[in-house]
């Protein structure tokens, strides 16, 4: 596919069926993404973000629409569509080096040398025989991502990846990720809920209202890397992700008192 | 960065201080049976109890020495862990294998399933006779009681381990791109291990109950009949010996089973108390 387009998603629609019903958790979805792009997806709980991330991985083939990776119809999961978890879920009885390896053998000195790269990547020298009990939540997830990265996805999913670390934590693994980002050129979609971390990473922030989701804004974010959360520029497309979402709840709550 | 993350590292030698209580340990587990000992022997000496009946530990020692040195426990001994053996092997083995294939295929668990649950629910010694009378008195049907045995600890602890497999490492797997064999290999043999290796201790244990039975009611050699002959000539000893032997064995196989799942399963986070 020409002009940079690497994800296309057009006019995607989800329902879930449950005994009630249908559910509809996404409605008319279209967005592009081009190859190299770092886009956040931020919005409220219920508003289908790990739904979308979730058929674009190929781990929920059951929508309407036309969802294409490279011009091809996303049907499966695969290594080209990496996917970190909320949690890390790692494999237990394997060592952190095993770990990223998973189906792949350390034998193969390519496979050798790859993972060794990905450790430094991801800082882990020295943890490479370590088991993943004896990491902290931060470490393992650093894992997760060289496991991903192993593969050489074309594009890197990413749910909630840092919701569970603490502050600290989280703003290194941010590093980490930036890092990775900006030495591979790998296409990022990150979904979190956290406005701050939203706009701290994206080339763009996708804003997402719920019930059922939909496109509410897409901001682009032309910050030079790396940004200062306390600079003026920061603080005010903080805010303007934050009266998207604002404008969205007054509406929301003024439907529902109609109710009353 | 590595400043995140040394502390878990070094508890791991933090905890390595308990070696000199390992003494302490086995004293307290041995106390119990030792007085236990002490006071049948003094019992038996006063003429309290029936020596007939309750052979004093000193005449059951006895008796086992005499055995040992005239080779004739080691020679029944040796028979009987063949059977066992073999049984094990035969029947752990296909429990294993069913206990596999059912876990991992929903069409074979309804095809195969049902029948093993219903011949799991026949008691041993209900087809213990018509083992003898199908496969004679022979090694056949020895074995093949201890195998069916041996079949169901297997069968079903391989089934519900791969069964509880956390799906969330199943979607990882698809995700990382494993193929059918390597997400058996490396993904559900693995972490059903621990279910599997229960499934093996209680195997034995079966194997090894199923061992008694067939030596007691149709046999030539082996401990279970040393046991029957002596009960027959009312030489109370050597049924204790045999008992003795029985426990001795049997602990012997679990705890090296024991060790070996230690080993295999190091990376468990379980609590242990």
């Amino acid at each position: 596919m020409g002009n940079g387009v690497l994800l296309d998603i057009r006019n995607l629609n989800k329902t879930f069926q449950t005994n009630k019903g249908g559910v509809e958790a996404i409605r008319s979805l279209n967005l592009r993404i081009r190859e190299g792009e770092f886009i956040t997806v931020i919005g409220p709980s219920g508003c289908g973000k790990s739904t979308l991330l979730k058929i674009v991985a190929g781990l929920d083939v059951a929508y309407e629409g036309s969802v294409e990776l490279e011009g091809n119809r996303i049907v499966a999961a695969g290594i080209d569509k990496g996917f970190i978890f909320q949690e890390p879920r790692l494999f237990p009885w394997l060592s952190v080096e095993k770990n990223i390896a998973a189906d792949l053998s350390l034998r193969d000195p390519a496979i050798r040398r790859r993972v060794d790269e990905l450790i430094e990547l991801v800082r882990l020298q020295g943890f490479e025989k370590a088991y993943p009990r004896e990491l902290s939540g931060g470490m393992a997830q650093r894992v997760a991502i060289a496991r991903a990265l192993l593969r050489s996805p074309k594009i890197l999913l990413l749910d909630e990846p840092f919701g569970a670390l603490d502050a600290f934590t989280r703003s290194h693994m941010q590093e980490v990720l930036l890092d990775i980002w900006q030495q591979n050129r790998t296409t990022m979609i990150f979904v979190t809920h956290d406005i701050d971390e939203a706009v701290y990473l994206a080339n763009r922030i996708v804003i997402l209202k719920p019930r059922p989701g939909e496109i509410s804004g897409i901001l682009a974010n032309d910050l030079p890397y790396p940004r200062k959360q306390a600079s003026a520029s920061f603080q005010e497309l903080r805010l303007a992700v934050l009266s998207e979402f604002h404008g969205k709840i007054e509406r929301q709550e003024y439907v529902d008192r109609a109710g009353i | 960065m590595s400043d995140l993350s040394g502390g878990k590292a070094a508890s791991r030698n933090a905890v390595r201080n308990g070696e000199p209580r390992k003494a302490a340990i086995i004293a307290l587990g041995a106390a119990l049976p030792v007085l236990l000992l002490a006071v049948w022997q003094a019992l038996g000496d006063r003429g309290a109890i029936s020596t007939m009946l309750f052979p004093t530990p000193l005449t059951i020692a006895d008796a086992m020495l005499s055995l040992i040195r005239s080779g004739e426990l080691w020679g029944h001994l040796r028979i009987s862990l063949v059977r066992a053996g073999l049984g094990f092997g035969l029947g752990g083995g296909l429990g294993l294998l069913f206990g596999l294939l059912v876990g991992l295929s929903r069409k074979s668990e309804k095809t195969l399933d049902p029948s093993f649950q219903m011949i799991r629910m026949v008691p041993h010694l209900a087809v213990a006779p018509l083992f003898v009378l199908w496969f004679g008195i022979g090694e056949e049907s020895k074995i093949l009681l201890i195998a069916k045995g041996a079949f169901f600890p297997l069968y079903i602890n391989a089934f519900l381990a791969i069964r509880g497999v956390d799906n969330k490492l199943f979607e990882v797997s698809r995700v990382l791109g494993f193929s059918r064999f390597k997400r058996v290999a490396r993904l559900v043999l693995p972490a059903a291990l621990p279910g599997i290796l229960l499934g093996v201790r209680l195997s034995l244990g079966v194997a090894w109950l199923g061992l008694v039975v067939a030596e007691l009611i149709a046999s030539t050699s082996g401990v279970g009949y040393m046991m029957s002959d002596a009960r027959q000539f009312a030489q109370t000893p050597v049924v204790f010996v045999g008992i003795l032997t029985f426990a001795v064995v049997g602990l012997a196989a679990d705890s090296i089973v024991r060790l070996v799942s230690r080993k295999a399963l190091h990376w468990q986070d379980g609590f242990k108390g």
